[in-house]
């Protein structure tokens, strides 16, 4: 029951949220009785390819062609099933990131596996493989077995801590044959805020509503979310009106989040916000309103004037930050 | 140009989600479905493109009979026609397979779906239509124009966006963006009673996974308020009764 793990990069290097994906498949494959095979697709120096082994991956395996330097889906669903093929691998692991999914719905195609979207904990393997994901739009989740012989899961970010588990792994170069008719789209441009922590996989996040009042306000909450080191999100009359851009926007028809934290400024908590943020480990809500909605999702709150109170966290934030760094 | 538009029929995004006693089953009476919101983009996209005699719109559910109200939604606003495959939509394997074998033997230009549903929040549906097509996908994208036979997207990635061309045909998961849902009018709801609505009967797909049951999450416990002006001890406590900063 080997467990086959696929590495995304940005620009050559992992993040945390791969190491995370690695940890996750050392867990799996040791309830599995087996062991992980990382695979990763792109330019990644041999240095940056070694630290998966700190995380329990005993074999690395790197394909590198210059037709596979940028993530392009078809394509790298053709190696990810090939490798899978090739190591005999019963369980494909990849990010429920918007390429992860789009790939692993492409294998478990390829390999006429079942497959696991968001899933959230370790799988059950104790009668069967039953993966437990997110459903409804984060107002449920379906426990879902998985009966074919292989199954192919995307686990989303932050579900899993990053646990050392230091292997010898062994690097092995890669390079299955690519088929023409996987390179059918072509990328023309690629706009990456690269100053900013992205959002899905951020684990604390600063997010603010209409109470804000204006665009102009935007100023506190990103020094904000800058001490703390928080991603910056918001509510879908603020993208809608154009005071922040369509991609910090969460919730049901937005982005569904699960950060360590979430704090929520001048936003009331309607039902379809709460969808995307309600899995959110630790919430704190502040608003004026004391009887706003948000207030029975949330672990912390203040009732008060976000013009007032944000200051306050500002200065407390950074007496905090020089305190505990 | 010929469109084809899945149209996932959902839960209203108001509506309390409850389970049977056992958890097996999602408890839909007292609810009102409404067309996946994402699947309204785009199908007001595929409208948009198709305007004035440049092609056909066609609405695809799989779905049992209860879902025709929500099919005949898709027609008010403007599709051209529909076609229901009577089954009970199983998993995103079983409804991609549905609408491969339909696609495969009317040859759309362009298969258009929702970035996600909003019950299955699976993503996976249109990769797995175009991957069973061999064709290409964009499975969000907000922004689609179309020149001719190609098409220039504006695809969404964490932390940024890509924009990508490609050829007819293809797919596209609609994302916010791509265009306003558009609401019917009276002219859109009487001639839907008479666009074709056609029931097809579903092919044979292998059962590859199957929902034991749901859960809903933890309900938290009873929220700590801190009173304004102590606002500033906000992070020392979270650091101490969390642990998350
Ligand atoms: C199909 C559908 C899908 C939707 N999807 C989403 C989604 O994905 N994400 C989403 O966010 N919304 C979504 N919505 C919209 C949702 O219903 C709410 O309208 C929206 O979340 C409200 O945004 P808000 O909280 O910023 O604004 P409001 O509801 O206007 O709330 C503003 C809050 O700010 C507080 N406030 C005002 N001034 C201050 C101040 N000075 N200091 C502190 N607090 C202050 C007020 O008390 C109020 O609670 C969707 C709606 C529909 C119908
Ligand atoms: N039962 C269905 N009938 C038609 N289209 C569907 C169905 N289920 C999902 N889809 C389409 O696939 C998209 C993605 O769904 P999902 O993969 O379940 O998140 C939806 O937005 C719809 O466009």
């Amino acid at each position: 029951m080997g467990v086959l793990v696929y590495v995304e990069n940005v620009e050559g290097k992992f993040k945390k949220s791969t190491f995370e994906l690695i940890s996750y498949g050392f867990a799996l494959a040791q309830k599995l009785g087996s062991s992980v095979t990382a695979l990763s697709i792109g330019e990644v120096g041999d240095e940056e390819l070694q630290k998966l082994s700190q995380y329990g991956a005993t074999k690395i395996l790197s394909a590198k062609n210059d037709r596979l330097k940028t993530v392009n889906v078809q394509p790298f669903a053709a190696v990810i099933a090939e490798a899978t093929k090739a190591e005999g691998s019963k369980v494909v692991v990849l990010s429920a990131s918007f390429s992860g999914k789009a790939i692993a719905a492409r294998v478990a195609v390829k390999l006429e596996a079942g497959l696991g979207e968001n899933v959230v904990e370790i799988p059950d393997t104790s009668n069967g493989f039953i993966v437990k994901k997110g459903a409804y739009s984060g107002k449920a989740f379906a426990l879902v077995q998985i009966t074919s012989d292989i199954k192919v899961i995307s686990v989303v970010a932050n579900s899993f801590k990053v646990i050392e588990n230091k292997v010898s792994g062994e690097i092995n170069a890669f390079s299955p044959p690519l088929n023409d008719n996987d390179f059918k789209l072509t990328v023309k441009e690629t706009i990456r805020a690269t100053d900013k922590i992205s959002l899905p996989d951020a684990e604390l996040v600063v997010s603010a509503g209409r109470g804000m009042k204006g665009p102009e306000h935007w100023g506190m909450i990103e020094e904000l979310a800058g001490i703390l080191g928080a991603a910056t999100a918001c509510s879908k009359p603020v993208s809608d009106a154009g005071w922040r851009p369509h991609s910090e926007h969460v919730g049901q028809t937005g982005i569904a989040i699960s950060p360590n934290l979430y704090v929520a400024i001048g936003i009331s908590g309607a039902i379809q916000h709460l969808a995307g943020v309600s899995s959110s480990k630790v919430i704190v809500v502040v608003n004026k309103d004391a009887e706003a909605p948000f207030f029975k999702a949330a672990d912390y709150g203040i009732v008060g004037d976000a013009f007032e109170v944000v200051p306050k966290l500002i200065e407390a934030a950074k007496k905090f930050k020089s305190g505990h760094n | 140009m010929k469109i084809l538009v899945c149209i996932s029929h959902v839960p209203d995004t108001t509506a309390k989600i409850n389970f049977t006693p056992d958890n097996k089953e999602f408890i839909s009476q007292g609810v009102t479905f409404i067309i996946n919101p994402y699947d309204e983009i785009a199908l007001a996209r595929a409208i948009e493109l198709t305007d004035g005699g440049k092609g056909t719109v066609t609405a695809i559910n799989i779905g049992d009979a209860s879902t025709e109200p929500t099919i005949r939604k898709a027609l008010a606003i403007g599709a051209t026609d529909a076609i229901r495959v009577n089954a009970a939509p199983r998993d995103g394997y079983f409804v991609a397979a549905q609408v491969a074998h339909i696609a495969k033997q009317n040859s759309y230009d362009i298969i258009l779906c929702g970035r996600e549903s909003s019950d299955h929040n699976s993503a996976s549906v249109p990769s797995m239509i175009a991957e069973m097509l061999g064709v290409p996908a964009i499975s969000s994208a907000k922004k689609l124009d179309v020149e001719g036979t190609n098409a220039t997207l504006e695809r969404e990635i964490e932390g940024g966006k890509e924009i990508v061309t490609t050829a007819f045909p293809f797919v596209a998961g609609a994302s916010e963006g791509m265009a306003e849902p558009k609401i019917p009018n009276m002219r859109g709801i009487m001639s839907a009673r008479t666009k074709p609505l056609i029931v097809a009967e579903p092919i044979e797909v292998k059962q590859l996974s199957n929902v034991v049951s749901y859960d809903k999450p933890a309900s938290r416990s009873s929220v700590k308020l801190i009173a304004p002006e102590d606002a500033g001890k906000l992070w020392e406590m979270i650091r101490e009764e969390k642990k998350v900063i």
